[in-house]
C-alpha cells in the first residue's frame, strides 16, 4: 500500500495531467471534465482502502476515460453507438498539458467568477463541494457555473492546444489575474471567525509555482509567486487571537514566515536581474521591503515610495495612487500627505461624483491589471480606505477629533466585517 | 461578489400595481419566476424569495431567558421588503444588469446593496 497521507496532494498534483491527457485524446472537454472529476473521487474512496495504485496516474486516465463513455451512453443512444469501442488512451503527459488547460480555463469568453471556479475544479482537482465551501456558495451555484462556463468554451470552438504566440501574452494575463484572485480569495478571507474554507492561498501558490516551473523566463508569473510567498509569510501574525486584524505596524514580526521571505526575495531578485520589469515583481518589491524590516521604524518608505511611483506609472489604479500617498506620508510628513490626499479629493469631484462605481474589492489594492483609472477617480471619493488613509494621516498629525471621525467613517463605508471592527477599535481608541 | 437586490413595496409601486391589467400581473409574477431561472442558469444565483405580506410577520424578543412573541410588523411603515435576490457576480456592473431585468425595473425601482464579508486586506 502506497502512502496515504498526501493524498488529497497527489490527487491535485494528477488532476490536470489527467484531465488533459483525456481531452487530448477525446477532444470534448465537457464530458472529459465531468469523467475526471468522476474518476478523482472513485480514487478518493477508493485508494485509502486498496492503496495507491503503481501507476495512479494511468488508472486515473482509465477510470476517467471509462466514465466519459459511461455518461455519454447516458446521453444519447446515438452516442451510445459511436463511443461502445473503447480505446484505451495512450498515457502521455505533454510538457505543456497544465499549461494549455489553465489557459483554457481562463478563457476571455467567460466572467472572471466562472473562470476563477473552473480553474480550481479544472486544474486545482477541487471538488465542487469543496470550492462551493470555499467560496462560500451553495454548491448547486458552483455545478452550474461550471457546466455554463464548460458549454461557453465548447460554444467558442476553441481547441485543446496552446494558443497563437500573438495571443499568448494576453492570454497569460488573464491567467495570472485569476491565480492572483484565487490568492487573494484566500489570504482576505484567512482572517475573523473561523470559517472552514480550502486553503485557496496554498492551493494559488501550488498553481502559481507549477506555472513559474514552466514558464522560469516570465517575469510577471515569477513576480507573482513572489508577491504571493512575501504576502503570505505574514499570514501567521495579522490576526489576533479572536480573529481581529492586527495592522502590518502592530504584527509580531517574529511569526512572520523566514523561509517564504528568503524564498521569495530569491525569486524576485533573480527576476529583477533579468526580466523586464512589471506590475506584479513591483508588488513583490514592495512587500519584501516591508518584510525585510525587523521593526516598522526600520521600514525603508523611500524605497516604497520610489517603487509606488514607478507602479503609478506602470499600472495606475486608485489604491496605487492612496498607497502611494501613504508612501508620502511617511518620508515627507503627514502634512505632506494630508495636502495630496486633498489634491485627490479636489480632482475627484472634478471627475464627477455621479460615476460612483462603488466596489469594494480589497483585492483592488493590489490589483495591478485591472484598474486603468486615472488618479482622481470618483471610486475613491466614497471609497473607505480614502477616509483610513485620512483618518491615519490626521493621526499622525496630532488631529485627534479628525482621526476619529474619519476612521468612524471608513468603518461605515467598508464592506469588510474585521476591518468594520479595526476602523471602530481605532476610533474608539482615540477618545 | 455578492450582492442583494431588494425589492421594496411602498405605495408608489402600489399605485403602480392598481393599474396593471390581470394579464400584465400575471406578466410581472412569471418576470421573477423566469429571472431567477436565468440567475439560476447563468450560475449566479445564491438565494432569491419573495416575503409573505408584513401583517404575517412576528416579532420576536428574549427577555429574562423568556421568548416573547407578538403578531404584525415592526413599525408602521408605509415601505416594507417584498423580496429579493441574492446573486455572486463580477461586480456592480454585472450585478446592475440584472437587477434591470426585475419586473419592478420597468413599474418603480429596485435596490442594489453590497453585501459585507470576512474578507480583509493588509492594513
Amino acid at each position: 500500500m502506497g502512502d496515504l497521507t498526501g493524498l488529497p496532494d497527489l490527487l491535485r498534483d494528477l488532476a490536470p495531467q489527467v484531465l488533459a491527457a483525456v481531452v487530448r485524446r477525446y477532444g470534448d472537454f465537457e464530458a472529459c471534465e465531468d469523467a475526471v472529476q468522476e474518476a478523482l473521487l472513485a480514487a478518493a474512496r477508493q485508494w485509502p482502502a486498496t492503496g495507491v495504485p503503481a501507476q495512479p496516474r494511468n488508472w486515473l486516465i482509465t477510470v476517467a476515460g471509462r466514465r466519459r463513455v459511461e455518461l455519454l451512453r447516458n446521453e444519447t443512444a446515438r452516442r451510445r453507438r459511436e463511443d461502445a469501442v473503447w480505446h484505451e488512451p495512450a498515457p502521455e503527459v505533454r510538457g505543456d498539458d497544465e499549461l494549455v488547460l489553465l489557459l483554457l480555463c481562463c478563457h476571455p469568453a467567460l466572467t472572471v467568477p466562472a473562470q476563477v471556479t473552473l480553474t480550481l475544479r479544472a486544474v486545482g482537482g477541487l471538488t465542487t463541494a469543496e470550492i462551493a465551501r470555499a467560496l462560500l456558495l451553495p454548491e448547486a451555484t458552483v455545478g452550474q457555473r461550471i457546466s455554463r462556463a464548460k458549454q461557453r468554451i465548447r460554444d467558442t470552438g476553441t481547441k485543446f492546444e496552446m494558443p497563437a504566440p500573438g495571443e499568448l501574452a494576453e492570454r497569460l494575463g488573464a491567467v495570472r489575474q485569476v491565480l492572483y484572485l484565487i490568492f487573494n480569495e484566500g489570504y482576505t478571507a484567512s482572517s475573523g471567525e473561523q470559517l472552514h474554507r480550502v486553503e485557496l492561498t496554498r492551493e494559488a501558490i501550488r498553481l502559481t509555482r507549477q506555472l513559474h516551473r514552466r514558464l522560469p523566463q516570465d517575469g510577471e508569473v515569477a513576480g507573482l509567486l513572489a508577491l504571493m510567498l512575501l504576502t503570505d509569510a505574514r499570514r501567521p501574525a495579522r490576526t489576533g487571537p479572536n480573529g481581529a486584524l492586527i495592522p502590518l505596524a502592530e504584527q509580531d514580526r517574529g511569526r512572520w514566515d523566514a523561509a517564504a521571505i528568503a524564498e521569495g526575495v530569491a525569486i524576485l531578485t533573480r527576476t529583477l536581474a533579468q526580466a523586464p520589469i512589471g506590475p506584479f515583481q513591483l508588488q513583490a518589491a514592495i512587500a519584501a521591503v516591508h518584510d525585510e524590516a525587523a521593526r516598522p521604524e526600520d521600514t525603508d518608505w523611500q524605497q516604497i515610495l520610489i517603487l509606488y511611483g514607478l507602479l503609478h506609472t506602470l499600472a495606475p489604479n486608485p489604491m496605487v495612487t492612496l498607497n502611494r500617498i501613504v508612501a508620502v506620508a511617511m518620508v515627507h510628513g503627514p502634512a505632506t500627505g494630508l495636502a495630496a490626499l486633498d489634491e485627490l479629493a479636489g480632482a475627484a469631484e472634478l471627475a464627477g461624483a455621479a460615476e460612483l462605481a462603488g466596489t469594494d474589492e480589497p483585492a483592488g489594492a493590489q490589483e495591478p491589471a485591472g484598474g486603468q483609472l486615472p488618479a482622481g477617480d470618483p471610486v475613491l471619493a466614497r471609497h473607505h480606505r480614502t477616509a483610513a488613509v485620512r483618518a491615519h494621516l490626521l493621526e499622525m498629525a496630532g488631529d485627534l477629533d479628525g482621526a476619529r471621525e474619519h476612521y468612524r467613517q471608513a468603518a461605515r463605508l467598508t464592506l469588510s466585517r474585521p476591518e468594520q471592527r479595526y476602523l471602530e477599535s481605532r476610533a474608539a481608541r482615540l477618545r | 461578489m455578492k450582492y442583494v437586490i431588494l425589492i421594496q413595496s411602498n405605495p408608489q409601486s402600489l399605485a403602480v400595481w392598481e393599474t396593471l391589467t390581470d394579464e400584465q400581473r400575471t406578466d410581472f409574477g412569471l418576470g421573477h419566476l423566469r429571472l431567477t431561472e436565468q440567475m439560476r442558469e447563468a450560475g449566479v444565483l445564491v438565494a432569491s424569495e419573495g416575503l409573505g405580506d408584513p401583517a404575517l410577520a412576528t416579532q420576536v424578543s428574549v427577555r429574562d431567558g423568556r421568548t416573547i412573541t407578538s403578531d404584525g410588523p415592526y413599525a408602521e411603515v408605509k415601505e416594507h421588503l417584498a423580496g429579493f435576490y441574492l446573486i455572486d457576480v463580477t461586480d456592480l456592473d454585472e450585478a446592475v444588469a440584472w437587477a434591470a431585468k426585475a419586473p419592478d425595473a420597468a413599474y418603480t425601482r429596485v435596490e442594489v446593496r453590497p453585501v459585507l464579508d470576512m474578507s480583509a486586506w493588509e492594513i
